[in-house]
């Protein structure tokens, strides 16, 4: 899983069906200093984060399939599996 | 999943039949505020977007499994049309 921080939303009414009534967020990489880095990232959010969140997301179809309850394997890998509260963390790169 | 902003269109006659009567389009990844984010793919189209498009993409291998009678030879499949996109301004996120 990375960290990232939630920087935006979207709308999709014509999407693959497993996105139905899936909330869509856009999130960017943060270090655990919460320095933002490129990469946007589009997941769905199941753990209701918002704009300015630190959350954790995993970038896997089987992981996004045990999550969403999906019986078959779906386009759909990345998935916020949850809010972060605090990092304690040397500050990496020594 | 990422997003991308389609930029033209690729006719091949000559291809894998698995990807018989799909579109595949130039897709160029881009970020929240429409920059470019690495190079153009050819994505195969699955949600009926058009030239112009912002849309968002799914990689690797979840990028076969569009359809749920069978898999495509593809590692970048656009599974969504954005409608809206909310974000900060550019430079305050």
């Amino acid at each position: 899983m990375i960290l990232c921080k939630v920087v935006g939303s979207i709308v999709a009414t014509i999407k693959h069906d497993s996105y139905d009534n899936q909330k869509i967020l856009l999130v960017r990489p943060v270090t655990p200093e919460g320095d933002l880095k490129s990469g946007t990232i589009v997941a769905v959010d199941t753990v209701g984060a918002g704009e300015g969140n630190i959350v954790l997301v995993a970038s896997e179809g089987r992981a996004a399939m045990e999550i969403l309850g999906f019986s078959a394997r779906q386009p759909l890998r990345s998935v916020i599996v949850g809010i972060v509260d605090c990092i304690d963390c040397e500050r990496s790169g020594g | 999943m990422k997003l991308g902003r389609i930029t033209g269109k690729v006719w091949a006659t000559a291809k894998d039949p698995k990807l018989n009567s799909l579109t595949l389009y130039v897709m160029q990844p881009v970020d929240e505020h429409d920059k470019l984010l690495g190079t153009e793919l050819i994505a195969v189209d699955t949600v009926g977007s058009r030239e112009g498009d912002l849309v968002y993409w799914v990689g690797g291998a979840e990028a076969t499994f569009p359809f749920h009678d069978r898999q495509i030879p593809s590692d970048a499949t656009i599974v969504g049309l954005v409608d809206r996109l909310d974000t900060q301004p550019d430079g305050t996120a």
